[in-house]
C-alpha cells in the first residue's frame, strides 16, 4: 500500500512578492504543545517571550501554554504534550514593508517597544486568531488556523498590494 | 480672478477638469473651489430644503455649501466638499440638488414656499392621514430635499483600514501643532503628526504671517521636513475623525482623492485606528458668520476664507469685495486685500471703536439671485444705502475647533473675556489643548503653547527634554469681539440663515423657543440646526446665542449639544474596508475541500467551515443526491469529512474528574480505548452541547464537539478549569486544525477501513464505541467505531498533512465497493431516521428531559447544570422530542408548529413545532423530528402540522424519534 502523501497548508498559493515585502510559508519539523501540570519544574516561556529550547523554538502562545517549533520533543515530567503540527499554517512576512503591510491587519504595536524581536503575541489577523512571533528585524512569522490559509494569504495579499500602491 | 504673485499653486501644472458640462481651468495646488472661484464661478450647489442657490462659506473641510458629486457611474462619490476636493486633471464633478441645472433649478420654487416650511414644518404639516407619512410623504420630502446620491451599485473603490501606535498624536499641523511635534520629536518621542490638508502649516498656509523673519508657509515646510528627517509620521490628507476610550483616535486618510490616475491597488481611504500615549489637539479654530438678512447668496463668504483664497491659490474671489467684521480680522482681510489690488468698496463694523476708515453699521440686506451684486448698509448715524460689490467677506469672530475635546462627553466652557467656548480641562484624558483650539489666537501664542503642551504630553510618558527656542512670530491677538452678534431681523420677510446646510435661520431657532423648545437639544431636533453632513460647525455657536437670547438666559446657561464622533465624514466602507464579500468572514476550508469541489458539490456554510451539501451525479437535483447517497450508506458505504467537529485534547491527573463535572453523565467510569456519547449542560440546566468523548489513556482524553458549538465549549472548560474547578489538575487545547477525520459509514465501511489500516478490525478488536491508534497507509492514525448513521460506522482520523489524500483514497475503495461520498443533506437524512439530535433540536432553550435523556443526569455525581436542571418547569409539561411521520404524502416543513386537530391554528393551541425534516428513502415517507406539548406519551396520536409562513399544512402521525432500527442492531453489528 502506498503511503499517504503530506501536503502543506499553504501548498500552491505560496510564495508571492509584492513591493518591498514577500510572503512565504515555513513548514517545521514539528509544532508541539506544552502545558505544565502540577509539579511541572521545566520552565515556559513567560507572557510574550520566546527561547530557544532543544534545537527549536519555544514560542509563548497562551495561558500556561507553550508552542516548540523543531524537532519532535522527547517526554518531559509533568508536561502535558499534544501534536500540533498540523494545526497551524505558518507564514513568514519579510522585507522592509512588512511592519508596514501588517499595521492593516492587526491592532498589535509592532514597534520595538511593542513586538521587538523574539516577541510573541496573540492577537487578531484581519478577522482571523492568529500569533504573531517577531523572527528578525523585517521578519515577523504568523501562525494562523491551517483551515484558515487561505483567507490568511488573501488577506495579506491585499495589504501587501495596498502598501506597495502607495510607493 | 487669479491674482499674480499669490499662491502655493504650481502655475507650470495646468490642468482641466470638469464641473457640470464645462471645463473649468486649474493649477496643480487647487482645490475645485478654488478653481471655479478663479474663473468668477461662485455658484456650486443648491441648500437641502429651499434650493437656494449657493457658493463656497469657507476654504476648509466645515463647507457647509459647496457639496459637489465626483467621479461617474458606480465610482460616484457624493456630498464631496468642493474647498477640500483637490483639483485634479481629467476629474469629473457635479452639482448637486438642482434639476434641470445649477442656474435654473425647479425647486427653487420651495423657496417661495419658505414662511410655510419653517421649523416644526414636517411635525406639522404631514401629520394626517398617519399612513401617509411612509407611502407619500416621506419620499416626496426625501426627492425635494436632499444632497447627493450614492449610485446604488456595489462600490468598487478600494478601501483600507490600519492600525497605529505612538508616544504622541498632534492632531493639526499649523504653528501649535507643528511647534508640539517638534518639541516631542526632538525629545524622542515617536510622534504621529496628523493635518487635514495636503500642505501642512494650517493659518500659515493662509495668512500673511511671518515665522522667524521668513514666509509662514515657508517656515512651515521647512519644519515639516525637518519633523520627517527626525522620524515624525506626518500624515496630510488625514483628518482625526474621533477620540475614543484608552487614547485611541479614529482617522480618515484620503489617499487617493488627489490623484488623476492611481494605481489599481491604492486605496480610496484608509481609515486609521491610532493609539496614542498622549495627544496634542492643535485643530485651530472656525470663523463665525454673522446672521445679518440674506446672508447666504453666493459671493458671501467668511473673511478668513477670503484671505486663504487669496494667500494659498492666488485667487480673488471677486472684483469689489466688501467686508462686515466684529472683530479686527476683517480689517486685516481689507488690507491683504487692498495690498494684492483688489479693490474693498466698504468695511462695515458694528463697534464703537471702529478702526478709523472703517463705517461704523451694518448690513441689513444683500441682492442678486444667482450670486451677490449689492449689498445693504445701515451706518450708526441713520440712513441706508446701497454699495455694489460681487463679493462680502465677514468675520464675525472664532470658535475654537475642540470638537474632539466632547467625544468622550465633557462640555466646552463659555469664556466671557474671548466671547467663544473653551475646552474643558482634561476632557479627554491624555490630551491637551493648544493654539487657536485652546483659545490662544496669535501664532506666538500658537507656538508657545504648542510647546508647552508637548512638555505636558511628555512628563505624561516620562520623557523630560530641555525646551527647543521658540520662533519669533506677530504676537497681536485678535481684539475683543464681544458680544457673539445675534443679529438677524426682527418683523421683516428677511431671513438671516444659521445653518447654510440644513436651511436654518434665525427665525426658525427663535419659533422654537415660542413654542417651547427651549433646551438647545430639543431646538437642535425641532429646527435640524447642525443635522446635516457638516454636523453645524459654522453655525452651532451661533444658533445656541440666538436661542440664548430668544429664551433670555445667558449662553453658558443654555449650553451647547454634544459633539459626537465622527468630527467629519466618515465612509463606512472605509471603516470595514475589506469586509465585502468573501472577506466578510474567514473561510475555513476542510483538507477534502478542493477535491469536493472539483466533484461539483455546492458547499454550505456552518459557521465560518464549508461542507458539502451533496455530490451530484449527472443532472440529479439536490434531493435525488441526497436520496441516493442516504440509500447508499444504508446498503454499502458512505465517506464524509468529519474535520470540522470539534476536537479537544485533554491531559492530567484531572481529566476525568473535569469531564464528570461538565458533562451530565461520568467519564471517569469510561474505560481505556473506549468512547461515550457525552451531554452538556449550561449552568442554567439546558442542553449546551453534545458530542463523544474517547479515552485514550489514564489521563488523556479526546471531546468531541459539534462543529456550530466547538468554540463555545472550548471557551466553557477555559472558564471551568480557571474558574470553577481550578483544584484540577489538568491542561486542555483544541485539536480540531490538527487532525482530518473521516466518516465511514455502512454495511461494508469494515471492508473499506480494513483495507487502509494495517492492524485486524474486527468486532473483537474494535467492537461498538471502541477507539485506538492505528496505521492508515503507513501513517499513525486514529480510529473511532461511532455512528451517526445508525450504521456500522468508523472514524478515522489522520494529521491534516495527509487529509486531502486519505480522502481521495478512501473514496476510490468505497467507490469500488459501489459506495462513495455522501454530503450534509444525507448525513441530516440518516440522523434524522435515527433520532439523533443536531443543534436545530439543541437550541438553547431545550433541556436534557425534553429530548428524553434526563436520565443520563448522573444521580452519582454533581455537574454543571444538574441542580438547575431539577426545577419543576424544566420537568413538567415540557415539549418533548418526538418524531413525527407524514400522512397522506405531503412534506413536513422546518419551523411549522403542531395543533390538535379540530382546534384553531393559533397560538394559545400551540402543541409543538418541526425542527428537522426530511424526506426518508429508507422509511418510504416524509418524516421528522419536532418538539410536542409531553410527545413521549402521545405515540400515534394525530395532529396538525401548519406552516403559516410558506402557507402549508398537513396531518402528521406521532412517533419515537428513533424511527430506522430501533434497537440499534445494525451500527453494533
Amino acid at each position: 500500500m502506498a503511503n499517504l502523501i503530506a501536503r502543506s497548508p499553504a501548498e500552491g498559493l505560496l510564495p508571492l512578492a509584492n513591493g518591498d515585502a514577500t510572503l512565504s510559508e515555513v513548514v517545521p519539523e514539528a509544532i508541539t504543545s506544552l502545558m505544565a501540570l502540577d509539579g511541572a519544574t521545566f520552565p515556559l516561556p513567560g507572557p510574550g517571550r520566546s527561547t530557544q529550547r532543544g534545537g527549536g523554538l519555544l514560542l509563548w502562545s497562551g495561558r500556561n501554554q507553550a508552542l516548540l517549533v523543531g524537532p519532535r520533543p522527547d517526554p518531559i515530567p509533568q508536561i502535558a504534550m499534544t501534536d500540533q503540527s498540523d494545526a497551524w499554517a505558518v507564514l513568514r512576512l519579510e522585507g522592509p514593508a512588512a511592519r508596514a503591510v501588517l499595521a492593516r491587519l492587526t491592532p498589535l504595536d509592532l514597534r520595538d517597544a511593542g513586538l521587538g524581536e523574539g516577541r510573541v503575541a496573540r492577537s487578531l489577523l484581519g478577522h482571523m486568531p492568529a500569533l504573531f512571533h517577531r523572527a528578525g528585524p523585517d521578519r515577523y512569522e504568523l501562525f494562523v488556523f491551517r483551515s484558515m490559509t487561505g483567507t490568511a494569504v488573501h488577506e495579506v495579499e491585499r495589504a501587501m498590494r495596498g502598501v506597495a500602491a502607495r510607493g | 480672478m487669479r491674482v499674480p504673485g499669490y499662491g502655493l499653486i504650481d502655475r507650470d501644472a495646468p490642468l482641466k477638469f470638469r464641473f457640470d458640462n464645462d471645463w473649468v481651468k486649474g493649477y496643480a495646488g487647487d482645490t475645485v473651489a478654488s478653481a471655479l472661484l478663479a474663473q468668477g464661478t461662485r455658484l456650486m450647489g443648491r441648500s437641502f430644503k429651499y434650493h437656494r442657490p449657493r457658493g463656497p462659506l469657507t476654504a476648509d473641510s466645515a463647507e457647509p455649501n459647496a457639496l459637489i458629486t465626483t467621479h461617474d457611474g458606480a465610482r460616484r462619490i457624493p456630498n464631496v466638499r468642493a474647498t477640500v476636493q483637490p483639483a485634479i486633471h481629467g476629474l469629473r464633478t457635479r452639482s448637486q440638488n438642482a434639476w434641470p441645472s445649477l442656474g435654473l433649478d425647479v425647486l427653487e420654487v420651495n423657496d417661495l414656499a419658505a414662511p410655510f416650511l419653517g421649523a416644526g414644518f414636517y411635525y406639522k404639516t404631514f401629520m394626517w392621514p398617519p399612513k401617509a407619512w411612509e407611502k407619500l410623504y416621506e419620499p416626496l420630502i426625501r426627492r425635494a430635499a436632499g444632497l447627493g446620491a450614492l449610485s446604488g451599485d456595489p462600490d468598487p473603490w478600494r478601501q483600507e483600514k490600519a492600525f497605529a501606535h505612538c508616544d504622541l498624536l498632534v492632531v493639526g499641523g499649523g504653528p501649535a501643532g507643528l511647534m508640539a511635534a517638534r518639541e516631542a520629536a526632538e525629545a524622542g518621542a515617536d510622534v504621529i503628526l496628523a493635518d487635514e490638508d495636503e500642505i501642512l502649516g494650517g493659518r500659515l498656509t493662509r495668512e500673511a504671517e511671518a515665522v522667524d523673519g521668513r514666509p509662514g508657509h515657508a517656515w512651515a515646510a521647512e519644519t515639516v521636513a525637518a519633523l520627517r528627517a527626525m522620524g515624525v509620521r506626518v500624515m496630510p490628507r488625514t483628518t482625526v475623525t474621533g477620540a475614543y476610550d484608552g487614547g485611541t483616535y479614529g482617522a480618515l486618510e484620503r489617499v487617493s482623492h488627489h490623484l488623476a490616475d492611481p494605481h489599481p491597488d491604492l486605496p480610496r481611504d484608509c481609515f486609521w485606528r491610532i493609539a496614542a500615549k498622549s495627544c496634542v489637539l492643535a485643530a485651530g479654530a472656525l470663523e463665525r458668520h454673522i446672521a445679518f438678512p440674506m446672508n447666504d447668496r453666493p459671493g458671501i463668504m467668511l473673511g478668513s476664507a477670503v484671505r486663504a483664497y487669496l494667500r494659498r491659490w492666488g485667487v480673488a474671489p471677486g472684483h469689489r469685495i466688501a467686508i462686515f467684521t466684529t472683530s479686527d480680522d476683517g480689517h486685516r482681510t481689507a488690507a491683504d486685500l487692498r495690498a494684492a489690488g483688489i479693490e474693498v468698496p466698504a468695511v462695515i463694523d458694528p463697534r464703537e471703536d471702529a478702526p478709523e476708515g472703517a463705517i461704523r453699521g451694518e448690513v441689513v440686506g444683500t441682492s442678486g439671485r444667482l450670486g451677490l451684486t449689492r449689498i445693504e448698509i445701515r451706518p450708526s448715524g441713520g440712513g441706508r444705502r446701497w454699495i455694489e460689490c460681487d463679493a462680502l467677506a465677514v468675520s464675525g469672530g472664532w470658535n475654537p475647533t475642540l470638537h474632539l475635546t466632547c467625544h468622550l462627553g465633557a462640555r466646552p466652557v463659555w469664556d466671557e473675556t474671548l466671547a467663544t467656548f473653551v475646552p474643558r480641562d482634561g476632557a479627554v484624558p491624555g490630551m491637551t489643548v493648544a493654539g487657536a483650539a485652546a483659545g490662544l489666537f496669535s501664532t506666538a501664542q500658537a507656538l508657545e503653547s504648542g510647546r508647552e503642551a508637548a512638555q505636558a504630553a511628555l512628563a505624561r510618558i516620562g520623557r523630560q527634554h530641555a525646551s527647543t527656542a521658540l520662533p519669533k512670530a506677530d504676537a497681536t491677538p485678535p481684539r475683543q469681539i464681544a458680544p457673539l452678534d445675534v443679529r438677524g431681523p426682527k418683523g421683516t420677510r428677511h431671513r438671516a440663515w444659521l445653518d447654510f446646510q440644513n436651511d436654518v435661520t434665525v427665525k426658525d431657532v427663535r419659533q422654537a423657543a415660542q413654542e417651547n423648545y427651549a433646551s438647545v437639544e430639543h431646538m437642535k431636533r425641532y429646527t435640524t440646526q447642525g443635522m446635516a453632513t457638516d454636523q453645524g460647525k459654522t453655525s452651532n455657536v451661533a444658533a445656541l446665542a440666538v436661542l440664548a437670547d430668544a429664551t433670555g438666559r445667558g449662553i453658558p446657561e443654555t449650553g451647547t449639544t454634544t459633539f459626537r464622533p465622527p468630527f467629519s465624514p466618515v465612509p463606512i466602507s472605509a471603516m470595514g474596508a475589506g469586509a465585502t464579500g468573501a472577506g466578510f468572514a474567514p473561510e475555513r476550508l476542510t483538507t477534502s475541500d478542493p477535491a469536493m469541489r472539483a466533484r461539483g458539490a455546492p458547499m454550505i456554510e456552518t459557521g465560518l467551515w464549508y461542507r458539502p451539501g451533496w455530490f451530484p451525479q449527472g443532472d440529479e437535483d439536490w434531493r435525488a443526491a441526497c436520496s441516493r447517497e442516504a440509500a447508499m450508506v444504508r446498503t454499502t458505504v458512505g465517506v464524509a469529512d468529519v474535520s470540522t467537529l470539534g476536537k479537544i485534547d485533554i491531559q492530567g491527573p484531572g481529566a476525568a474528574a473535569l469531564l464528570d463535572f461538565v458533562y451530565a453523565n461520568s467519564f471517569s467510569t469510561l474505560k481505556e480505548g473506549r468512547v461515550r456519547y457525552g451531554l452538556m449542560l449550561r449552568e442554567d440546566g439546558h442542553v449546551m452541547d453534545d458530542g463523544t468523548t474517547a479515552r485514550l489513556g489514564p489521563q488523556h482524553y479526546v471531546m468531541t464537539t459539534t462543529t456550530a458549538a466547538a468554540d463555545q465549549v472550548m471557551r466553557h472548560l477555559e472558564f471551568v478549569t480557571q474558574c470553577l474547578r481550578p483544584d484540577l489538575d489538568v491542561a486542555l487545547i483544541s485539536t480540531t486544525e490538527q487532525w482530518a477525520q473521516f466518516s465511514v459509514a455502512g454495511p461494508r465501511a469494515r471492508e473499506t477501513v480494513q483495507s487502509i489500516v494495517a492492524e485486524p478490525v474486527t468486532d473483537e478488536t474494535f467492537p461498538f464505541m471502541a477507539c485506538g491508534p492505528v496505521t492508515v497507509a503507513g501513517t499513525p492514525g486514529r480510529l473511532f467505531r461511532i455512528s451517526f448513521s445508525g450504521e456500522h460506522a468508523y472514524e478515522i482520523a489522520v494529521p491534516s498533512r495527509y487529509g486531502a489524500h486519505l480522502w481521495r483514497d478512501l473514496l476510490a475503495r468505497a467507490e469500488a465497493l459501489g459506495g462513495g461520498p455522501y454530503g450534509m443533506e444525507a448525513l441530516n437524512v440518516l440522523r434524522i431516521e435515527k433520532g439523533f439530535i443536531t443543534h436545530s433540536e439543541i437550541t438553547g432553550r431545550v433541556t436534557a428531559f425534553d429530548i428524553g435523556m434526563d436520565r443520563m443526569i448522573s444521580e452519582r455525581k454533581d455537574c454543571i447544570g444538574k441542580a438547575a436542571s431539577r426545577r419543576p418547569a424544566l420537568l413538567e409539561n415540557r415539549e418533548e422530542m418526538v418524531g413525527l411521520r407524514s400522512l397522506g404524502g405531503a412534506p413536513i416543513t422546518a419551523g411549522a408548529h403542531l395543533y390538535r386537530e379540530g382546534d384553531r391554528p393559533d397560538a394559545p393551541n400551540d402543541q409543538g413545532y418541526v425542527t428537522s425534516p426530511c424526506w426518508s428513502p429508507a422509511l418510504g415517507a416524509h418524516i421528522a423530528l419536532g418538539f410536542l406539548r409531553n410527545g413521549r406519551s402521545r405515540h400515534g396520536e394525530v395532529v396538525r402540522m401548519v406552516d403559516r409562513v410558506r402557507g402549508h399544512q398537513t396531518r402528521v402521525e406521532i412517533v419515537d424519534p428513533v424511527q430506522f432500527d430501533p434497537k440499534g442492531g445494525r451500527a453494533r453489528g
